[in-house]
């Protein structure tokens, strides 16, 4: 019999498929209907401060091998957000508050609340590649990240998770500063920074022009990121980029990966995609004769 | 692939003082109560109803209310929008005899779903409802599809009332086997529950802020997780009853709860 939970320091998961941020996980209603997917856990979306509306659209639009978006963190702010934190008690999978702020102290305050709010663990976005001021214009420096993860651990009890980027510098030296500031694991990678040219405007498609590239292009990238951060980091890492079959879970997980991400194939193959995740995993563990995901795990990595 | 198609606007009809109908070239097949995404370039991309679907053609029919529909009241033949789409999921009609209720610029969707239900050998009823008679649109291309009763709220042109009283009353006089309604959210949950109490088959097209319309963002998300852009906008009256939102909250673009009333 084979068993598909899995652990993030000390979150425990009934498998490893979670909700990436940013996609469905913004209302009560929306994060339930993912729990009952078959989800192992849910990452909220990027609340700050002050409710924020984005930018105008287009925000979001399909491109070769996924989503190019460029929402500009949308969220209701960290007080409102409290209404749907509350109505999510029959969730029982673990929910994790994905915050952004412009400083440490910002992060820290937002991390407290959603610990008060009875999250179970953080995501810090540090790596949202079109937002001016915010994610990945903190999370491109080791030192700031550093700093930012430090000031969060003092705030709270609950595991802090850095979500990293692949677009500046050696992800490896953010994920170290990330170790060394005390985080419980990392998740590697945001979307890419990266733009569609419409032909026939002349112009990008993206009323932001630039915006993040997800989804199967950017798998190889994540892939390798994964790989060297599980070769170099003591933490556990969360893969994402990519993921919509079990083999590309299979194969994060083979680079080291304790758990993935899923959100652009929410698109592509609905909310179905989650327990068929799981199922194809579990065959192919059964095949292989893996009785964990711990028996397999890294194992491109020896 | 869900990206906007650059096509040149092909006609465009004034339909009274505040709404405009613009035609444009589409080769896809959609059916009434499906949406697409219309782009105004360097504005926005909003989500418009079908309001006519021709050979090769459709149109969508707006009210100027924003920057997006400002921009597109101003626009001429020949000037250039993305659409993408068909969206999401349109009318099923059900039953013989369908009662079809719009207000404001709900209006637009009920016009080529009364087409069709015509087409499909319906008798069909048709309650229209604005706020004045300078307000009022489709009635001509309505009369020819039904029995059509006009309400407006100061009485200035058919009866004086609400939409939905009317309705209520008419409900009940013809006996429908359906209402198929869209327009401000309080008249359709209205209607819900009358259609509830009643026992009578209902769809109504659910209006909410979109932003990716690919089913992925959540910002249009009712109840537990319905996604507007995908599982609607057009919804039965089974699913309408188990959202605990439908006609009391709506969310803002940062996706702060606005209640209605």
């Amino acid at each position: 019999m084979v068993n598909i939970g899995t652990r993030i320091s000390e979150l425990k998961l009934r498998n490893p498929t979670i909700l990436a941020s940013g996609i469905l996980g913004e209302t009560s209603g929306s994060m339930k209907r993912v729990a009952s997917c078959g989800a192992g856990a849910i990452v909220t979306k990027s609340i700050g401060m002050k409710p924020r509306e984005g930018y105008p659209n287009p925000t979001a639009v399909e491109i070769e091998c996924g989503i190019l978006n460029s929402m500009g963190l949308p969220n209701p702010g960290i007080e409102e957000f409290k209404k749907e934190i509350d109505e999510i008690d029959e969730i029982d999978i673990p929910v994790i508050g994905s915050i952004f702020g412009k400083d440490e102290k910002e992060f820290a305050f937002l991390a407290k609340k959603m610990e008060e709010y009875g999250l179970d663990a953080i995501e810090l976005n540090l790596s949202c590649p079109h937002a001016r001021g915010y994610g990945l214009e903190i999370g491109s420096s080791p030192d700031i990240v550093r700093e930012v993860v430090r000031e969060v651990k003092k705030k709270v009890s609950i595991p802090v998770f850095p979500k990293l980027s692949a677009n500046a510098g050696d992800i490896v030296d953010i994920g170290k500063a990330a170790e060394e500031g005390g985080a419980d694991g990392v998740v590697a990678i945001n979307s890419l920074r990266a733009m569609k040219i419409d032909i026939h405007l002349k112009k990008p498609i993206l009323y932001n022009r630039v915006g993040g590239y997800s989804g199967k292009g950017i798998k190889p990238v994540a892939v390798r990121c994964v790989y060297e951060l599980s070769r170099e980091l003591d933490i556990p890492v969360i893969g994402v980029g990519g993921v919509e079959t079990w083999e590309d879970a299979v194969e994060y997980i083979l680079a080291g990966a304790c758990a993935v991400q899923i959100g652009a194939a929410v698109y592509y193959r609905g909310l179905s995609v989650f327990a068929e995740i799981c199922e194809g995993m579990k065959r192919w563990m059964e095949e292989n004769g893996f009785e964990s995901i711990e028996d397999f795990r890294g194992v491109a990595l020896k | 692939m869900n990206y906007p198609e650059i096509v040149r606007i092909k006609e465009i009809v004034e339909e009274n003082p505040y709404v405009k109908s613009i035609f444009i070239p589409f080769s896809k097949t959609i059916e009434p109560g499906q949406f697409i995404m219309v782009l105004i370039p360097g504005v926005d991309e909003i989500p418009m109803s079908v309001s006519r679907i021709k050979d090769g053609e459709i149109s969508f029919t707006f009210k100027r209310v924003g920057d997006a529909t400002g921009k597109l009241f101003e626009m001429e033949i020949g000037d250039v929008i993305g659409v993408r789409g068909p969206l999401g999921n349109g009318f099923e009609l059900r039953g013989e005899r369908i009662l079809f209720v719009g207000g404001g610029t709900g209006i637009a969707p009920l016009l080529p779903a009364a087409e069709k239900a015509k087409h499909l050998g319906k008798e069909n009823i048709i309650v229209i409802g604005a706020k004045t008679k300078d307000e009022l649109f489709f009635v001509g291309e309505m009369k020819k599809l039904g029995k059509l009763i006009i309400s407006t709220d100061d009485g200035s042109e058919g009866e004086k009332g609400l939409a939905a009283d009317i309705a209520e009353r008419v409900i009940d006089e013809e006996k429908p086997d359906m209402v198929v309604t869209c327009g401000p959210e309080l008249m359709m949950k209205r209607l819900l529950d009358i259609c509830v109490e009643r026992g009578i088959d209902f769809q109504a097209s659910v209006e909410r802020y979109m932003k990716c319309a690919l089913g992925l963002c959540g910002q249009c998300c009712i109840g537990e997780g319905l996604r507007v852009c995908k599982e609607g906008p057009v919804f039965d009256k089974d699913t309408l009853i188990k959202c605990s939102d439908f006609g009391v909250f709506t969310r803002d673009a940062s996706g702060r709860r606005v209640y209605f009333g």
